[in-house]
C-alpha cells in the first residue's frame, strides 16, 4: 500500500446528546464512516458548509478528538494510540480559528518558540528554528513585538510559524482565515502557499471560502459528516448546482461562466480565474 | 482609567538593570524591602536615600514615571501618616487642640513611616517596571523550583500567571466591547447608588466570563496540540543563566544591606531635626 501522509477507514465521531440533567438521550453522528486517503507533499482542500463535520475532522488528525469507530492513521500512526500522541500532534501540526485564542507567549518569538520548548528541543537549536520559521512566514522583523499589538493575518502568520518550529510533516489549518478581514486572508494564504513549496509538507486547509481552494491539489468536499465530492479544483468547480445543493458558493467567475455555458456559449467547464475566463470568452470569435 | 496605573507596568529602556537576570532583582528587591525595617535612625535613611536615588538613575526610568505610580497609593498613605502623628505618645507635646495631640514621638514616626511607604513602592515598582512580566514568572519559576520537592506546582502556576498577563490586554479590550455593547442597547452604567451600579455591572461580567471560558477552552486545546505536557521533560528558550554583572549585583545588595544595617544601627548620629 502506498504511504499516506493522512488515511482513514470508516471514520465514526459521534457526540452525545445530553439533556439538561446531564442525561445520555442519544447520539449523533458528526462524521459518517468517512474514507479518505492524503498523500504526502499535497495541497489539500476541506470544503464544507457550517456542521458538515470538517472541523471535526480536522481535530481527528492531531489527535484532539479520538474517533468512536473505525481507525485514522497520521504518518502510519494510529491517533487512538495513546504512546503515538505525542508523535501525531507532532507530526501533525495544526492552526486554529481564532488568532488570539491560540498565542501563548507574549512576545512574538517566544510564543514561535513554545512548540520546540515542549518537545524538549535543545535551547541553541530552538533559536534557530524560530529565527527559521518566522523568516518563512515574512514574520522576523516583528520577532520582539507583542502579539497583541499585530492585525488578525498577523498573528494568524506567527500562529503557522508556532506550528513550522515543530517541524511536522503536515500542516492542518483549520478555518484560518474565517475570523480575517479579506486582506488578512490573503496575507495567510499566501504564506500557505508559499509555504508549502519552501518546506514541503502536506498542508490540510480546511475552510468554507470557495476562493481559498482554487489553487489545492486535491479537494474534498463534506455534507453531513460524509465526503460527497472529490477531486482536483477544476472537476469540483465544474459542478455548480451539485455544489449549490451542500449550500457553497462557488466563485463569481466560475459562476458566471456556468451562467454562460448554460445560455450556450462554449467555454469549458470548471473556470476558476478571470484569465481563463476572459481567454476563454475572446477565443468565441 | 485602568490603563493609567502605572504601578506593576513594565517600562521598556535600555539600562543595566533591565539587562539584569530577573532573579538578582526579585531577591535584591526582597532584600531591600526587609533592609527599610531594619534600622531607624536618620544616617540609615540617607543611605537607602542614596541607594535608592542611585538606582533609579541607573534604570534610566524617568523619576516622573515611579511618582505617578505614587498616585493609588497617596489615600494609604495619608492615613498612616495620620494615625501616626495622632495616635502614637512620647516626648514633648508639640500641639495640642481639643481631642488631637502631636508628640514628638508621633511627628517621628509619622515622617519615617511615611518616608519607608513611599521608598517601599518605589524599590518594588522599579522590578517591575525593569523586568518583562515574562522574565518574572520565569525568575519566580526558577527561584521556587527547589518547592517541587514538596509537591508545589511550581511550573504550573509560573505558566498559568504569564498566560493570565499575556490575556489581560485582550480580556480589557474584551470588556470594552462588551460595555459599549450593552450602553448601545440602553443599559445604564453610569447612573444611580453603589448598590444600582454594582448590579448594572452584570449585564457586562456574565458575557465577560463566558468568553473568558471560551477562550480557556481553546487556548488549552492549542496548547495541546503543540504538545504542551507540562513542565516535564521541557527545555528552555530562554534559560536563566547569571553573568558577571549578576554575581556584581548580588555584592552591590550585601554591602548595601550590610552599610544600611551597620550604619543606621550603630552610627551615634543623633542631631534630630525634631
Amino acid at each position: 500500500m502506498k504511504h499516506n501522509m493522512i488515511q482513514t477507514e470508516k471514520l465514526i465521531f459521534e457526540y452525545e446528546k445530553r439533556d439538561e440533567e446531564g442525561n445520555v438521550i442519544g447520539t449523533s453522528r458528526a462524521i459518517d464512516e468517512v474514507d479518505l486517503g492524503i498523500e504526502e507533499g499535497q495541497f489539500i482542500a476541506i470544503l464544507g458548509h457550517n456542521g458538515s463535520g470538517k472541523s471535526t475532522l480536522a481535530k481527528h488528525m492531531n489527535a484532539i478528538l479520538v474517533p468512536t469507530g473505525g481507525t485514522m492513521w497520521v504518518d502510519g500512526r494510529n491517533t487512538k494510540d495513546p504512546q503515538e500522541l505525542w508523535n501525531v500532534r507532532q507530526s501533525a501540526g495544526m492552526v486554529f480559528q481564532n488568532p488570539d485564542n491560540q498565542i501563548i507567549g507574549t512576545v512574538v518569538e517566544e510564543d514561535v518558540g513554545f512548540g520546540p520548548e515542549n518537545l524538549g528541543v535543545p535551547t541553541d537549536e530552538i533559536w534557530k528554528r524560530v529565527e527559521d520559521s518566522l523568516k518563512s512566514v515574512g514574520m522576523i522583523e516583528y520577532r520582539h513585538h507583542s502579539p497583541n499589538k499585530l492585525s488578525g493575518g498577523q498573528k494568524q502568520r506567527v500562529a503557522i510559524a508556532g506550528v513550522i518550529a515543530m517541524e511536522p510533516k503536515c500542516i492542518v489549518l483549520d478555518e484560518p482565515t474565517a475570523m480575517l478581514d479579506p486582506d488578512g486572508r490573503k496575507e495567510v494564504l499566501r504564506t500557505v502557499r508559499e509555504l508549502r513549496h519552501r518546506k514541503h509538507v502536506t498542508v490540510i486547509l480546511i475552510t468554507h471560502y470557495m476562493e481559498e481552494v482554487i489553487y489545492a491539489d486535491r479537494i474534498f468536499v463534506m455534507d453531513h459528516g460524509h465526503i460527497v465530492m472529490q477531486g482536483t479544483p477544476r472537476e469540483i468547480f465544474s459542478q455548480v448546482d451539485t455544489l449549490k445543493s451542500y449550500r457553497l458558493d462557488v466563485p463569481q467567475v466560475t459562476m458566471l461562466a456556468d451562467e454562460l455555458r448554460k445560455r450556450g456559449l462554449a467555454i469549458p467547464a470548471g473556470i476558476l480565474k478571470k484569465e481563463e475566463l476572459v481567454e476563454a470568452l475572446c477565443r468565441l470569435n | 482609567m485602568i490603563r493609567d496605573i502605572t504601578i506593576g507596568q513594565y517600562y521598556p529602556a535600555q539600562s543595566i538593570l533591565h539587562r539584569l537576570d530577573p532573579r538578582v532583582k526579585l531577591v535584591g528587591t526582597l532584600l531591600y524591602l526587609i533592609s527599610l525595617f531594619l534600622f531607624n535612625s536618620i544616617p540609615g535613611y540617607l543611605v537607602a536615600t542614596i541607594f535608592l536615588v542611585s538606582i533609579i538613575r541607573m534604570s534610566k526610568v524617568p523619576f516622573s514615571y515611579i511618582m505617578k505610580g505614587m498616585k493609588p497609593i497617596i489615600m494609604l498613605l495619608m492615613i498612616t501618616v495620620l494615625f501616626n502623628l495622632f495616635l502614637t505618645r512620647g516626648g514633648e507635646t508639640l500641639f495640642h487642640a481639643w481631642i488631637f495631640t502631636i508628640t514628638e514621638e508621633g511627628l517621628r514616626t509619622a515622617v519615617f513611616m511615611a518616608i519607608r511607604l513611599i521608598y517601599l513602592i518605589a524599590g518594588s515598582s522599579l522590578m517591575t517596571f525593569t523586568t518583562t512580566p515574562n522574565a518574572l514568572t520565569d525568575g519566580i519559576e526558577s527561584l521556587l523550583h527547589p518547592l517541587n520537592k514538596i509537591h508545589v506546582p511550581v511550573h504550573e502556576v509560573a505558566m498559568m500567571m504569564s498566560i493570565a498577563l499575556r490575556f489581560i490586554p485582550i480580556l480589557l479590550e474584551e470588556t470594552d466591547k462588551i460595555m459599549k455593547a450593552q450602553i448601545a442597547r440602553g443599559a445604564d452604567l453610569e447612573s444611580g447608588n453603589i448598590i444600582q451600579r454594582v448590579k448594572s455591572m452584570i449585564p457586562i461580567l456574565v458575557p465577560l466570563f463566558v468568553s473568558a471560558f471560551r477562550r480557556a477552552n481553546d487556548l488549552a486545546m492549542a496548547m495541546e496540540a503543540r504538545c504542551y505536557r507540562g513542565g516535564e521533560g521541557r527545555t528552555k528558550m530562554k534559560p536563566l543563566r547569571y553573568k558577571s554583572r549578576d554575581r556584581m549585583a548580588y555584592i552591590v545588595m550585601a554591602v548595601y544591606v550590610v552599610a544600611v544595617v551597620v550604619i543606621g544601627r550603630y552610627v551615634p548620629f543623633h542631631i534630630w531635626i525634631f
